[in-house]
């Protein structure tokens, strides 16, 4: 089917999107598992933790730029104002979380006195409360990304199995 | 484009997405250990710590106790052919460290507590970041985590007579034989008076690489240059070990040699519950100062965290599993007395 090219994501924001959706997920099990793991696996998944993490949070700052640099198709004109709002809201949530999770994830490695992986800078001062609360937040802000993915990952697949309003196929990778 | 769906259809497509996002919910869960079977966590091991020996607000869930000093080492130059790492051939390297009794109880009595520790940091000039935590046993009575984690359970004091049970302790050694060469060390040491006269040992294995990429293995320690005396029998003083600590650097810097063992072809380097043979070759690697002494809970070593996993390029870790557990537990107490330091916890 030959869709007009408006009713589409621009192809690199498709890929950028997959490509973060697959890393996203990947982080958040890697995350929560790391946590509360103490076998040969822990030093392996906290290092691909912070090696997704970097990666995030460049193709995030690529992806935003995509974002501002092309217009991005409507959603269905018949879709209720309310569901309208929320999947503004949520899309902005999610925005928030990808840029800040990597950010406070390096700013609570440096408030924690931690060397940084390939000799990066620290961005904020060796300061154990202000780790506390980075901690914490990194934490609580996964959780609340997790949810968020799955709202995200239910409302993709209601417009494209239930309503069936092309809402899915925008971001469908392929022509 | 298609018409949306309507009755059962509908339902039916509703119910298998919902089922679809409960699954990836409860993998999720299922990852993070909130669900599925019960396992040994870096989060269980604190909590046992504590319920043995106290919660204390602010302090490192084990070797609670300890002073933070500084000084630098001195590199002789002889390990740089077996590791690329800075520290082995830059000159003077700037060490921070904490020497520290075992226990999760900050308060205890120096002469109560056969283990004693050294934790230090090394930052050399590259930038890089060397830590490692330093005992005085030469082994660990286990070869991994759940081994350790029957040894604190089986160590679990007597409310009657604060100390732990001894049938359950030998019921525990009668468990493991691998704690035959830690037993052995048990009955033979013999405690210094001074935290400067005291070896102190990294238990666990590590790999010097090269700048060719070649790998060897090794164990190293910290010998003292300080002579040895006995602790005495009966010691009065709660902080005896911190006080001798204070008095001798009043006086004059306190050195050690830090000491690496090679390990041969066939000698287990997963395994901190075996020696090596006492032939193995040594390289002495240089000489660390210690000139410096903080108050009580003072100085740059308090607010680190001591992860033995924390390396500069040139060592690696082992795959020894103790190793790897430490870093996992040593992060947990890290988190959990930052929390409680945010919270105005003062230690």
């Amino acid at each position: 089917m030959n869709l007009h090219p408006s009713t589409r994501f621009h192809p690199l924001a498709r890929l950028l999107h997959w490509l973060m959706a697959v890393l996203i997920l990947t982080m958040l099990f890697v995350g929560v598992s790391m946590v509360a793991d103490l076998s040969p696996r822990h030093p392996w998944l906290v290092s691909l933790h912070k090696a997704i993490g970097l990666a995030l949070l460049v193709l995030v700052v690529l992806r935003i730029a995509t974002r501002l640099r092309y217009a991005t198709p409507p959603l269905p004109s018949d879709l209720p104002r309310l569901q309208q709002w929320a999947a503004k809201a949520s899309h902005l949530l999610l925005y928030g979380l990808m840029l800040g999770m990597p950010l406070i994830g390096w700013g609570m490695q440096s408030a924690g006195g931690y060397p940084l992986p390939w000799q990066l800078p620290a961005i904020a001062p060796h300061d154990l409360r202000l780790y506390a609360l980075l901690r914490a937040l990194h934490g609580w802000l996964a959780y609340l990304l997790f949810a968020t993915v799955l709202v995200h990952i239910a409302a993709a697949l209601v417009h494209g199995f239930v309503r069936r309003d092309g809402v899915l196929r925008s971001m469908w990778p392929g022509r | 484009m298609s018409t949306p769906l309507n009755g059962r259809a509908r339902t039916l497509r509703l119910a298998v997405i919902g089922l679809g996002i409960a699954a990836l919910g409860a993998s999720f869960a299922y990852a993070a250990g909130w669900i599925g079977p019960q396992r040994l966590t870096p989060q269980r091991i604190i909590d046992t710590f504590e319920a043995q020996a106290g919660h204390y607000p602010g302090y490192r869930k084990n070797h609670a106790k300890g002073l933070c000093v500084s000084g630098y080492f001195d590199s002789s130059g002889q390990a740089a052919s077996w590791s690329r790492a800075r520290v082995f051939s830059q000159s003077r390297v700037p060490v921070i460290g904490r020497f520290a009794i075992g226990g999760a109880n900050p308060f205890s009595a120096d002469a109560s507590v056969a283990t004693r520790s050294l934790a230090l940091q090394f930052s050399s000039d590259d930038g890089q970041r060397w830590r490692t935590g330093m005992n005085t046993p030469p082994v660990l009575a286990v070869s991994d985590a759940a081994g350790f984690y029957e040894q604190v359970l089986a160590s679990t004091p007597d409310p009657a007579t604060g100390k732990p049970d001894p049938a359950a302790l030998q019921a525990f050694f009668a468990r493991h034989p691998e704690s035959a060469a830690f037993r052995q060390w048990a009955r033979d040491y013999k405690p210094s008076d001074s935290f400067a006269s005291s070896a102190f040992n990294s238990i666990n294995a590590f790999r010097l690489v090269d700048a060719a990429g070649k790998v060897q293995y090794v164990r190293w320690s910290l010998q003292p240059h300080s002579d040895f005396a006995p602790l005495p029998a009966q010691v009065d003083d709660r902080n005896f070990l911190q006080h001798d600590l204070q008095q001798r650097l009043a006086k004059g810097p306190l050195r050690w040699t830090l000491r690496l063992t090679l390990a041969g072809a066939d000698d287990p380097v997963d395994d901190p519950a075996r020696p090596w043979p006492v032939t193995r070759q040594q390289v002495d690697a240089g000489t660390l100062v210690i000139d410096h002494v903080d108050a009580p809970e003072q100085g740059e070593c308090r607010d680190l965290n001591f992860d033995p996993l924390i390396l500069p390029d040139g060592i690696q870790a082992s795959a020894d599993p103790i190793l790897a557990a430490r870093s996992a537990a040593y992060a947990e107490s890290f988190n959990r007395r930052s929390r409680e330091t945010a919270l105005g916890a003062h230690p």
